[in-house]
């Protein structure tokens, strides 16, 4: 708990500067992520929103695909980043993801979702968005969407098919952190 | 309760584009080799920049039969040019789901006066601007993106160069001034003082800025990436070159790895020719793309 955390945000493309920018807020110090020899050291990692497409290729180009299949610590991924954790692609979290699910430009939205938290309901940006098809029985769902699973926790994983990082509340962040915070702990 | 088309999610879509390349494309083909070669979303047009240049002539919005075989050949988003002022294109763009309209000087404007008033619609506009002014202009008409125009159909970055510089220098000069300096700067670049407050305050614009016209190498793009764009979009750099796949690739490899010179030289090298050009220094004036918008 004393020392700072380090979590890094994948920076191949998308809007990691906006993560790193809640991280910050959080007192917490982003690293950006392009290499695989960046993600020695850190406590989290975030996959920001992006084009999933232009990630994988870049990411794949990189090594950073099998860096972070062994890469052990607590892993968010928002939009694009949790179609890219998907069985599909890197196969860390024990979803199916549809991409591109809620349909085109015209129809991303913004919502108030139930996150079941005391302090009420979270305004959540889709853009273009996906949502959770299949889910694995240790997948916890967090928060849906006319039935489709929005937010959700597989251990160490968690995913958001929305943009925590384009409001200015941080609770997902926070949830994020209380759970790197959890691993560094019973790691140490 | 679910709202669309607010300002958030408008500008939301540009925010997932950074650090990426959009790229021009004329046919399904064409989009699915910028897809695979990492392109964050592709423009879909009838003609590049260089042959609307060549051909002369008027040049329009884009035969939807043309944007939806590109909208199905992808599934990255698509974006589409209307005139300037033309809203009626835009109408149809919006009713095509197209994902972004670019309200382009690269098209024959259709208003000397006006640009479309982006608030009625549903789907984002990213609009060019060649400085301060023009680009706040655009945002209190709707815009939801900004590309800073360079001078499209060229190869020849110097006028994005140009343009750069005079919106991220000016944004720079902004933050300098005193609080009742700034209600004359508003008056000098034709622009609310609400907006131009908010430059000031915050050191960038409030939406994304992308960089387009004349980059055709992976250094163009490390170029612009270092004095501050947002991502790129490249018009006629990749599919008037000699190896269209590799130059795309590279291009985006330079784009996320634009402050490592040791990658760059090495995406750089052995990409055939690239698209011949015309030094924009000879253009006439009246051939000029940029001064297009008001």
């Amino acid at each position: 708990m004393d020392k700072t955390l380090r979590i890094g945000v994948l920076a191949v493309q998308g809007n990691f500067r906006e993560h790193a920018a809640v991280l910050r807020r959080l007192s917490v110090e982003p690293v950006e992520v392009r290499l695989p020899e960046e993600l020695e050291g850190l406590d989290g990692l975030i996959l920001p929103g992006g084009e999933s497409t232009a990630i994988t290729r870049l990411m794949r180009l990189y090594g950073l695909d099998e860096a972070l299949r062994s890469f052990d610590a607590p892993i968010f991924g928002t939009c694009a980043g949790m179609i890219v954790l998907d069985r599909e692609h890197l196969g860390l979290a024990d979803i199916r993801v549809a991409r591109n699910a809620f349909g085109r430009q015209v129809h991303s939205f913004e919502a108030d979702l139930d996150i079941s938290d005391a302090d009420g309901p979270l305004r959540a940006v889709f853009i273009r968005a996906p949502w959770i098809e299949d889910a694995g029985p240790d997948v916890e769902i967090l928060a849906e969407v006319d039935g489709h699973p929005v937010l959700a926790r597989d251990g160490r994983i968690l995913v958001a098919a929305f943009h925590p990082e384009l409001t200015d509340d941080t609770r997902i962040h926070e949830l994020f952190l209380n759970l790197v915070r959890e691993a560094s702990s019973v790691g140490a | 309760m679910a709202e669309t088309g607010t300002m958030r999610v408008k500008s939301g879509l540009a925010e997932m584009l950074k650090g990426g390349v959009i790229m021009d494309v004329v046919n399904a083909d064409q989009a699915k080799i910028a897809e695979a070669s990492g392109a964050v979303a592709v423009m879909a047009l009838e003609r590049v920049p260089a042959d609307i240049r060549a051909d002369g002539g008027v040049a329009r919005m884009s035969d939807p039969e043309v944007i939806q075989e590109i909208q199905e050949a992808v599934t990255i988003p698509v974006m589409a040019k209307c005139r300037i002022g033309h809203f009626a294109e835009a109408q149809i763009l919006e009713a095509l789901e197209i994902d972004y309209i670019d309200e382009s000087e690269v098209l024959t404007p259709a208003d000397l006066a006006h640009h479309v008033d982006k608030w009625k619609f549903t789907v984002p506009f990213v609009c060019g601007a060649t400085n301060l002014g023009e680009a706040l202009r655009r945002l209190t008409e709707g815009a939801a993106m900004i590309r800073t125009k360079g001078e499209a159909g060229t190869g020849d970055i110097v006028n994005a160069v140009t343009h750069m510089r005079a919106v991220f220098g000016h944004i720079r000069r902004l933050s300098s001034l005193a609080e009742e300096e700034l209600y004359t700067e508003a008056k000098n670049v034709q622009a609310p003082y609400e907006l131009v407050r908010w430059v000031a305050e915050h050191g960038r614009l409030p939406v994304v800025t992308f960089t387009a016209g004349g980059i055709a190498t992976p250094a163009d793009a490390s170029l612009c990436m270092q004095l501050g764009a947002d991502g790129v979009f490249v018009g006629s750099g990749i599919f008037k070159s000699g190896d269209p796949e590799r130059r795309a690739k590279a291009i985006v490899e330079a784009t996320t790895h634009y402050n490592d010179p040791e990658i760059l030289a090495r995406v750089s090298a052995g990409l055939g020719e690239a698209m011949v050009g015309i030094s924009t220094q000879t253009l006439d004036p009246s051939q000029l793309l940029e001064t297009r918008g008001w």
